[in-house]
Formats: C-alpha cells, sequence, structure tokens
C-alpha cells in the first residue's frame, strides 16, 4: 500500500498537481479576462458608503 | 409557542449542567475536573437566563452602545468579533510581556500555575487563537457579506459560532494553568477541547460557505478565496494532529496515534500550516478587502492576486519539514521542507508588491492617513518575515539560528508587524463603521499606536537577531583541546541585557495596545476628539495677490 501510494505521489500524482497549478495560474490570462478581472477587483466598490 | 421553546431551553440548558456535574465528579484528574466545573457553572447560568427569558446580550448591547435596530447586514457578530479581539489583544499582550520579565528576572516564575512553561503556551495561544482568531472571524464574516451582497446565512449558528469560539478559549487558556497539556506546539488543548473546537469550527465552515452560496455578486472576490482557504485547511490541519486516543472518558490525558519522528512531521505539518493558512491567508485575506477599501483603489493586479492565492496553497502545505532540520527525520524530507520555504519566497513577496502598490498613485496617503500607514507597514513586515523564513530554512543557516532567540525574532516579527499591524488597521476601519460613528475618536492616537508599536517591533527583532546569533556561536564554539567553550548558563547570562532589551520592545507594543484600547472606547462612547488634522495644505495671503505692474519681465 505504501509503495504503491509512494510512486504515485512521485509520478502521476506529481504530474497532476504541476499541471493542475498551472492551469489555475494561467486561468486569469485567458483571452478575454482582462475586462472580468477589472469588474472583479472593482466589484468591492459597488456597495453604500459604510458599507451598507 | 414562545414559553415552549424557552421551556426547551431551559430543559436543555439543565441537562448539559447535570451532565458536566457528573463529569466532574467522575474525573479522573483535578484540570478536567475543574473545566467540567467551569461548563456547568456556565450551562447553569444560562438555566436561569432562559428561565427569566432575560436576554443579557440586551444589557451587554446597550453598554457597549452597539447601534439598535435592523441593518442591512448582521453586523453582531462582527461587533461581538471587534470586542473579542480587543479584550483577548490585552490578555496576551499582557501575557507576553509578563513571560519576557520572567527570562530576565527568573524570580517572577511562581510555581505551579504562574510559571513561564504554563504561561508561554497561554500567551501563544491567547494572542494567535483568541486575538488574531477573533479578527478572523470578525472581519470574515464583514468581507463576505459585503462582497457577496447577502445578509449572514443562518445567523444563530454564526452566533454560536463566535461563542463556541469563546469557549474553546477559556478552556484552553485555563487548561494550561492547570498544567492541562498534549505538549504540541500551538496544539496544546487536550483533546475534549480539540473536539468542541471541531464542532465550532464545521459550524464556522457551514455559516461561511452558506453566506457564498446565496450571494447576490456573480464573482467570488478574492479575499473570500483566501478565507475559505484558511477555514477548510485548518479543520483538515486541526483533526490530523490532534489525532489522540484518551486513557479515560473522564480524564484529560490522551495519547497520540503517531509516534516518533511521525509525530514530530504531523506536528510541524500542522504548525506550519498554522503560520501559512491561520496567520497569513486568513489575514492576507484582511489585506485584499480592507487595504484596496482604504486606500479607495481597486488592488493593483487582480490576477497576481490569483497566482498569489495559488501558489500559496500548492507550496506551504510542503514546507514544515524545516522544523525538523538535522533530526531523525530523513534527509531528502529535509530538503523538500527546505526547497519549498525557500520558493515560497517568490509569491509572498508577489503578494506584497500586490498591497504596496494598491498605494500607487495614492502614496500621498502614507502622510495623511495613518491608517494607510499601518497598512503599509503590516505589509513591509510581511515581505520582511517571508524573506527571513525562507532564508532560516536554508539548512546551513538552520544550524546556526534553530533552538536560539532568532527562531522567536523571526515569528515576532511576522507576529506584530503583519499580523498585529494589518489587525489594529482593520479594526480602526470597521469600528467607526460598525458603531455608526463619523471616524475614530482621534486620529492622531492611531499615529501615536504606529509609532509605538513600530518602536516597539524594532527593539523586539533587533535584540532577539542579536541574542539569537550570540545564542548560536557559543554553543558551536570549540576549544583547541575539542570541547565546548561554552556552558548553557554561560549563554544565559550573556543574553541577560537583550531580553531587557526585548522586554522594553513589548512594553512599547503594549502601550500602543493601550492608546488604541481607550481610542475605540471613546469612539464607541460617540465621542470625537478635538485635534489638529494630520495634514494642512499651507496657504500664504501675502503671496496671494496679481505681480505689480512696475516689473517688467527679463528679455
Amino acid at each position: 500500500m505504501y509503495e504503491t501510494l509512494r510512486h504515485f505521489a512521485d509520478s502521476y500524482g506529481l504530474a497532476a498537481m504541476m499541471v493542475a497549478f498551472l492551469a489555475l495560474c494561467a486561468w486569469p490570462f485567458r483571452p478575454g479576462a482582462h475586462q472580468h478581472n477589472q469588474n472583479a477587483a472593482n466589484s468591492i466598490f459597488k456597495d453604500m458608503p459604510d458599507g451598507e | 409557542m414562545q414559553a415552549e421553546s424557552a421551556l426547551g431551553r431551559v430543559a436543555l440548558w439543565f441537562v448539559i449542567a447535570l451532565l458536566a456535574l457528573a463529569a466532574m465528579l467522575s474525573a479522573k484528574d483535578g484540570g478536567f475536573a475543574a473545566h467540567a466545573l467551569i461548563v456547568a457553572v456556565t450551562a447553569f447560568a444560562l438555566v436561569l437566563v432562559s428561565a427569566a427569558r432575560f436576554d443579557p446580550t440586551t444589557s451587554l448591547n446597550s453598554f457597549f452602545r452597539i447601534p439598535p435596530g435592523e441593518s442591512q447586514y448582521d453586523d453582531d457578530p462582527v461587533r461581538w468579533g471587534v470586542l473579542a479581539t480587543m479584550f483577548w489583544g490585552l490578555a496576551g499582550f499582557v501575557a507576553g510581556l509578563y513571560i519576557a520579565l520572567q527570562l530576565a528576572f527568573p524570580q517572577l516564575n511562581f510555581e505551579p500555575y504562574l510559571n513561564f512553561g504554563r504561561l508561554r503556551p497561554l500567551h501563544t495561544s491567547a494572542v494567535i487563537f483568541a486575538f488574531g482568531g477573533n479578527a478572523l472571524l470578525a472581519t470574515s464574516f464583514y468581507v463576505v457579506q459585503r462582497t457577496c451582497r447577502a445578509k449572514l446565512a443562518f445567523p444563530s449558528l454564526a452566533r454560536f459560532v463566535f461563542w463556541g469560539y469563546q469557549m474553546f478559549i477559556v478552556l484552553a487558556a485555563t487548561g494550561y494553568l492547570l498544567g492541562v497539556t498534549q505538549s504540541k506546539e500551538y496544539a496544546e488543548p487536550e483533546w475534549y477541547v480539540d473536539l468542541w473546537l471541531t464542532i465550532v469550527w464545521v459550524a464556522y465552515l457551514i455559516v461561511f460557505v452558506a453566506t457564498i452560496v446565496k450571494r447576490k455578486e456573480p464573482h467570488i472576490y478574492v479575499a473570500n478565496w483566501f478565507f475559505l482557504a484558511f477555514i477548510i485547511t485548518v479543520a483538515m490541519l486541526h483533526v490530523v494532529n490532534n489525532l489522540a486516543i484518551p486513557v479515560s472518558p473522564t480524564g484529560s490525558r490522551s495519547y497520540q496515534v503517531f509516534a516518533g519522528v511521525q509525530d514530530a512531521l504531523t506536528q510541524w505539518w500542522y504548525g506550519h500550516n498554522a503560520v501559512g493558512f491561520f496567520l497569513t491567508a486568513g489575514f492576507l485575506a484582511m489585506m485584499y478587502y480592507f487595504v484596496p477599501k482604504q486606500a479607495e483603489r481597486p488592488v493593483y493586479s487582480y490576477r497576481l492576486s490569483i497566482i498569489h492565492f495559488w501558489s500559496l496553497i500548492f507550496l506551504y502545505i510542503w514546507a514544515g519539514p524545516h522544523h525538523l532540520h538535522y533530526t531523525a527525520l530523513p534527509d531528502w524530507a529535509q530538503t523538500l521542507g527546505m526547497v519549498f520555504s525557500v520558493m515560497l519566497w517568490m509569491p509572498s513577496w508577489g503578494g506584497m508588491i500586490n498591497g504596496l502598490m494598491t498605494l500607487n498613485g495614492a502614496w500621498d496617503k502614507i502622510r495623511t492617513d495613518p491608517i494607510i500607514r499601518m497598512m503599509v507597514m503590516a505589509l513591509a513586515f510581511y515581505g520582511m518575515s517571508t524573506f527571513e523564513g525562507p532564508m532560516m530554512s536554508i539548512k546551513a543557516v538552520n544550524s546556526l539560528s534553530h533552538y536560539t532567540d532568532w527562531t522567536i525574532g523571526h515569528v515576532h516579527s511576522g507576529a506584530l508587524g503583519w499580523n498585529g499591524m494589518i489587525t489594529f488597521a482593520c479594526v480602526y476601519y470597521l469600528v467607526p463603521r460598525l458603531w455608526k460613528r463619523k471616524r475614530m475618536y482621534s486620529l492622531r492616537m492611531i499615529n501615536w499606536h504606529f509609532w509605538l508599536a513600530t518602536l516597539g517591533i524594532v527593539f523586539y527583532a533587533a535584540s532577539m537577531w542579536v541574542a539569537g546569533v550570540t545564542q548560536g556561536l557559543m554553543w558551536r564554539e570549540y576549544g583547541a583541546d575539542g570541547y565546548l567553550v561554552n556552558s548553557f548558563a554561560d549563554t544565559v547570562a550573556a543574553l541577560h541585557p537583550m531580553y531587557l532589551l526585548r522586554a522594553f520592545g513589548g512594553l512599547l507594543y503594549l502601550s500602543g495596545y493601550v492608546i488604541m484600547i481607550w481610542n475605540v472606547w471613546q469612539t464607541l462612547a460617540g465621542r470625537v476628539r478635538e485635534e489638529a488634522p494630520m495634514t494642512e495644505t499651507p496657504h500664504d495671503e501675502n503671496a496671494d495677490r496679481p505681480l505689480p505692474p512696475a516689473a517688467v519681465p527679463a528679455e
């Protein structure tokens, strides 16, 4: 059990995590995401004064 | 119907009180009996309160001048969280100053309840989990409502989270003084307190996630990502690291399911991620909401904040083994911890730059707004301690720094500088808004707090650097014949002046905090201090006129 898990962790598991990490980091850079990022960054200012 | 539910509540609290009394009578040790008594007394007080249909929060609310009436958002748990933050902060800072003085003057150790060994975990837990934890509860409930533009889900469960968390703090703190500990750094509470915290934490997760689910805003703002990562990861860390088998169901002793180096690795996987997800991710969530709000500018780069998030999540979890350099832990695991720690430097500085550059085009606010000043100092210390940490995790550096006061200095530059300063800034931001006041009682007092705290950290960190390097060098010094030159007591004597300077730094930090308590209290009372503004635009009456007609421009 330990051996199986261990070999999975330093082969396919490692590769899968690396791919997931890179994909998640690249996601906000996808074409057309610029406006979405701008809106998200400014969304906290849409409220009324004093956060109400 | 109302009478029935009141009766049901009386019965419920009465049964809990009886069970707690039974647990006290059958307790195997004094610590468990004391804790059962605390629970019994609390439950019995709630029996009386429910029977008299008396709501103690009403009179407490008027004492703390909590604005009456329904508001758009459910802010009562936030207000209570802010008040609890202020209270536990004072307790934690006083305990910290006291144990710093104990190290300089051992006569201050009063056996057994107030010795250094019992007061130190009281200090660390009070500042991290009571002061920091309540600040996280308050800000997360505030931010999640505003960014989702939805009222808090399950209001009574949110109140249970707040009061249940205070119960956890009381049980943990009294346990330390009574000697109830499982001897794990930052995870000292015994099995039954751990189980209670697990219940409270799951309730916290439910309230937070349910509020996100019912949001009116399509996008989940990045601060909520950090809060959610903090809540989920702390739940996972807490459960795994506290896997223990109690000796008796009515006794405070338990044994860990892991042993030896496995236990050590689990402990420091927990310990370092308590830093990474409690003290970093949670407080970064505060940073990503309150710094843009106070600066009135959106975060410098939303993309960078996403990269910051995923890099912290993927890297932090592996850094724990750097606490176990040169131990029985396999060498490859130590190196793995070191490499991931060094890699963490990059996203940490990305986050710091993101926070600081949010002020781009508004840098003048540092001169005029003491809250922004605190936020900038907090980010500077975040950057400094996330550079120092990776450096200390390098094995060669660690061979000098490990087990010395350098580590203590490093922790405090992060805790006092980053966590403390950002929390103070957020409380200064929140209090006037939560209590519907125009502004804080005094902005100049915030400025005083800023300078006292900053100077305090400088004394603290600088003295601990000198002390740590002195210790490290003295411990490793060999004579010509191969024997160690210094005894341990020699190093203790050499450090005495540094311990005095450190205690002085702590006194400065505490003094700044006392000013803050006064400032907050006056704001609650609705007063506004008459004072000169932080900045004035100069106006020269004499220069404000046209040039005399005689003046001829030069050729």
